[in-house]
């Protein structure tokens, strides 16, 4: 099989990327391979484990079901990237305080799917969280401090939402 | 960029408090971990890397006529090609035997296959390329002629041996063992009831998110191997590349970083994995292997065919009087190196009936060989069928006599009084606390409600169950379990801990962390033992040219031994500070107490100095120090368990299920675990251990299995076909604690790791039956799907 390239140009993390991309390489491998951004893993390269996820445009997409020529005039964040403007941090301090991750593998994917559910799903119930984060696949928790760290986030959210509306909670 | 003073340079919680163990402390050192900073083994890249893949055997059994790797060798970027022959000349075969094991027999193994394959996915040639895409490519280009031979799938038809995989060995048997109790037969006889049954369990393996791999890098200079792998025993590691590969152990190097799960997959050799370090020696370059996830599914250790048969004797009263088990289980065609495939049914014999006080017990195991992957130790070995098989008929027998299950337990299990015991398998427990247990599961789940609450719906068509599960677990294991058998794995374990100038307190520990928070529970042991805050304490692990030697993590041994070398050096490293601080102050070192990081006066709490001055005068002044005395500011202590063979721990589960009777789907509503691990470290992170392992657990019992068609083909090597529990399915699960600390450790500690898995199949397979009772169905094969459910209850 022949590496034939096509030009993209994107942005990862707000870094402009302009290259000439093997139009067979997955958008996974093109960021931890190309651009050592090794935070994204590799888990199952089909789509089902989630440890791969990163957002483009803002959207939770599959890093390893997505090509990198894909990524062409998007803008990519990853979870370096997230965590570096800071979007993650409550999150993060969430996941540590509840005990949310034990290896770690999958913690990438699982708090971009938070992320997402943070900012799509507010009022989101513990079954509906459950439900939601049913495409990442967490092998060492029993996903219950998953759970229960990212319902103190939406918690916490509500209640300083409400506070600063003047509503009562 | 960050601004100077947003970088992390100093910590930012702040505890102070002198007891760190019990404590929920959020892991230290983990942060890492959630802001994609980690370090797995895919993650590391070094100068002239090269990537391995396998050529793999597409069939179950079969021998290579022809093999011809020259148009793979001239494609694109392809650094070297090498078949089993070429790799042999670097790496010796090994053959999986344990001289305590009496008997068990294997065939040598290779690296890479020269002649046979054994089973699907057994590697028969290695290409070697610049990028994995590049050998991935070549694959293509292999050529391989095989003479397909007879495949023996079938565990029976292996033991009956019209087909024999190694006819060297004359049939197919791997190991066997017997048991009988004195007075059995006549004791059995003698039941009022005798109930009887067939439990089946299908393979299944342990899909770590991160799946396995190695990078080697042998430099011939100086004749040094180092190998970056996820592994959970790294001295046992650098033993066997030592010995296989001609190389002075003092000249390997093993090195594990970030690992993502492992759950007993990454503790056992591979040959794909010898084949890399092999090759590295070859090419006199870094070489790395990852495995992808078809190759995961058909190499990573499988575990747990099984096929039991068991029957239990009790009076009408329903004392149990004895256990009989027949075990047949099946390993594919070699017994794995160094821990042998003959271990998982050594603990079903060991530990079936290992709650209860019968006094009676017959057994016999047959392991045999079969043109599957291998199988061998994964987490709880042989618990989840000990367990299964043990609770399954003790229900069936509560059923008959028509008592409650509780009620058939808390008359049968061994009283909490009764230690030290010998169980009628030989195993010793010295002190467990099922009885206390059982009380605190059935206040938790309030039993009385939840059967009236069953009822009732049973009589609205809505077909709940309720099922129990008391198990038994062996923890911090002795040198009994492989170093008696000749294994070289240590049972020992070691810390270093030594104080810096700074005032931070280093511990190197021979325990590897996986991400259970092993290295957060040492910083918690070290910090209360030497007397400063747990942001003053660095752990680091999985270095064996830089930790002390010992064992790894498996067989939940961490918290137990390493915790206790950590405890133990600690105190010794406290007491040296403090004789420091004394000579500092020309003072009487017992009026002296170390809090907090701070040298006191133990009687009024004044504080003397932060131990940064203990360390600045230690390694910089000492000339001011008196001249007859010397510091010594590190410390090493290990810790063996001997006293006795395993410290055993117990605990009850309870599962609350609904089946749907015209599906066959069952929704798990509810679990609880009571469980009883000694001394709790860190209750947060044991609990959420736990439930990973009732998850685990229930994997295999609802969900998993290694599909295999009668040619040996795995017929589901994707997370797509092979289903893994996902959220969506798992019910809350409510967990809770006795206490009855070892008294063979000052820590109490026993291990956590694998009880939750041990318990939850057994448990959900009495509350599934306990449903389908009123509808005279049962199921007894794993994974309850439902289409077994369905035919159970004889709609399909």
């Amino acid at each position: 099989m022949s590496d034939r390239c096509m030009h993209a140009q994107f942005t990862v993390n707000g870094e402009s990327v302009d290259a000439q991309v093997p139009v067979r390489m997955h958008l996974v491998d093109y960021l931890r391979d190309e651009m050592g951004l090794t935070g994204s893993h590799l888990g199952c390269e089909h789509g089902v484990c989630g440890a791969c996820q990163v957002m483009v445009d803002g959207q939770v997409v599959r890093g390893c079901l997505t090509l990198a020529v894909q990524a062409d005039g998007k803008n990519i964040q990853t979870i370096e990237g997230l965590t570096e403007n800071r979007e993650l941090q409550q999150l993060q301090a969430a996941f540590l305080k509840h005990n949310a991750f034990q290896c770690g593998f999958c913690s990438a994917g699982m708090l971009l799917t938070a992320l997402d559910i943070t900012r799509h799903h507010k009022h989101a119930s513990r079954d509906e969280i459950k439900e939601l984060i049913s495409g990442n696949y967490c092998r060492c928790t029993g996903y219950q401090a998953i759970v229960d760290a990212i319902e103190f986030v939406l918690h916490t959210n509500l209640s300083s939402s409400s506070t600063q509306s003047g509503v009562k909670a | 960029m960050n601004a100077r003073n947003e970088l992390p340079i100093q910590p930012d919680s702040v505890t102070t408090q002198r007891n760190y163990v019990g404590q929920s402390v959020p892991r230290t050192g983990a942060k890492k971990l959630l802001e994609g900073r980690g370090t797995y083994l895919d993650d590391i890249r070094l100068p002239r890397l090269v990537h391995v893949v396998y050529f793999r055997s597409p069939h179950a059994h079969a021998r290579i006529k022809h093999l011809d790797l020259s148009q793979a060798r001239k494609q694109p970027g392809v650094v070297a090609v090498f078949d089993g022959h070429d790799v042999a000349q670097f790496c010796t075969p090994w053959v999986g035997v344990l001289g305590h094991l009496k008997g068990i027999r294997s065939a040598p193994q290779y690296a890479i296959a020269p002649e046979r394959a054994c089973w699907q996915g057994e590697a028969v040639a290695a290409i070697v390329a610049q990028t994995r895409r590049q050998a991935e490519d070549a694959l293509d280009h292999v050529v391989a002629d095989w003479d397909v031979l007879p495949a023996v799938t079938d565990m029976q038809a292996s033991l009956d041996g019209k087909v024999v995989i190694h006819p060297e060995l004359g049939d197919n048997k791997c190991f066997n063992r017997a048991l009988v109790t004195e007075g059995f037969e006549d004791a059995f006889s003698k039941a009022d009831v005798v109930v009887e049954k067939v439990y089946e369990f299908s393979r299944h393996t342990g899909v770590t998110n991160e799946p396995r791999g190695i990078l080697a890098d042998y430099n011939p200079a100086d004749n040094m191997l180092t190998v970056y792998q996820g592994t959970q025993a790294p001295n046992m590691m650098q033993d066997i590349f030592s010995r296989h590969l001609n190389i002075p152990e003092s000249n390997v190097r093993v090195i594990c970083k970030d690992v993502g799960g492992s759950f007993g997959i990454k503790v056992h050799v591979y040959a794909d994995e010898m084949a890399t370090a092999a090759i590295s020696v070859m090419l006199k370059r870094p070489v790395k292997f990852a495995a992808d996830r078809i190759e995961s599914f058909l190499t990573d250790i499988h575990a747990r065919e099984h096929k039991v048969k068991i029957k239990l004797a009790c009076t009408q009263q329903g004392d149990i009087i004895a256990f009989d088990m027949v075990d047949l289980t099946g390993i594919g065609p070699y017994s794995v190196y160094p821990r042998t495939s003959g271990i998982e049914g050594n603990q079903v014999v060991n530990l079936t009936g290992g709650p209860y006080k019968h006094k009676h017990y017959k057994a016999q195991l047959d392991v045999v060989f079969t043109n599957k992957n291998v199988t061998c130790q994964y987490r709880a070995v042989g618990h989840p069928i000990a367990m299964a098989v043990t609770e399954g008929i003790v229900d069936e027998a509560a059923r008959k006599i028509g008592m409650d299950p509780a009620d058939f337990r808390r008359r049968n299990l061994i009283a909490d009084d009764a230690y030290p015991y010998t169980f009628p398998s030989g195993v010793k427990f010295e002190k467990l606390s099922h009885h206390q247990c059982l009380d605190k599961l059935m206040a938790l789940m309030d039993y009385p409600e939840l059967r009236k609450e069953q009822q009732a719906l049973r009589a609205k068509g809505v077909y709940r169950g309720i099922g129990l599960a008391a198990m038994i677990e062996v923890t911090n294991p002795s040198p009994a379990f492989y170093g008696v058998g000749g294994a070289r794995i240590s049972a020992q374990d070691g810390a270093t801990i030594r104080l810096d100038p700074a005032g931070m307190v280093n511990v190197l520990v021979s325990v590897t962390e996986q991400g259970q928070g092993t290295e957060a529970i040492f910083t918690q042991i070290a910090a209360t033992a030497v007397g400063v805050k747990v942001e003053n304490v660095r752990v680091i692990t999985g270095d064996t040219a830089v930790t002390p030697y010992g064992g790894g993590t498996w067989a939940s041994r961490g918290a137990g031994i390493g915790g206790e070398a950590v405890l133990q050096a600690g105190k010794v490293l406290r007491s040296h500070i403090l004789d420091v601080a004394a000579a500092i102050l020309k003072i009487d070192v017992a009026t002296l107490d170390l809090v907090n990081g701070v040298v006191i006066d133990k009687l009024t709490g004044t504080e003397h100095m932060p131990i940064s001055e203990v360390g600045r005068v230690a390694y910089f002044r000492p000339d001011t120090l008196p001249m007859d005395f010397q510091s010594e500011l590190t410390v090493t202590r290990h810790y063996t368990p001997r006293e006795y063979g395993f410290t055993f721990t117990n605990g009850i589960q309870a599962s609350y299920v609904e089946v749907d009777t015209e599906t066959g789907f069952v929704t798990l509503l509810k679990h609880w675990c009571v469980e009883d691990c000694g001394t709790v470290i860190n209750p947060m992170l044991v609990d959420e251990q736990i439930r990973g392992g009732i998850v685990q657990g229930i994997g295999g019992a609802m969900f998993e299995e290694c599909i295999y068609s009668e040619e040996g083909q795995l017929l589901n090597g994707s997370m797509a076909d092979y289903l893994v529990p996902m959220a969506g399915e798992m019910p809350d699960m409510i967990i809770a604690h006795v206490q009855t600390p070892t008294k063979t450790s000052e820590l109490g500690a026993k291990g956590a790791g694998e009880a939750g898995t041990a318990g939850a199949p057994g448990a959900v397979m009495n509350a599934i039956n306990d449903a389908l009772a009123p509808l005279n169905a049962n199921v007894s094969v794993q994974p309850f799907t439902p289409q077994r459910v369905l035919a159970a209850l004889g709609k399909i």
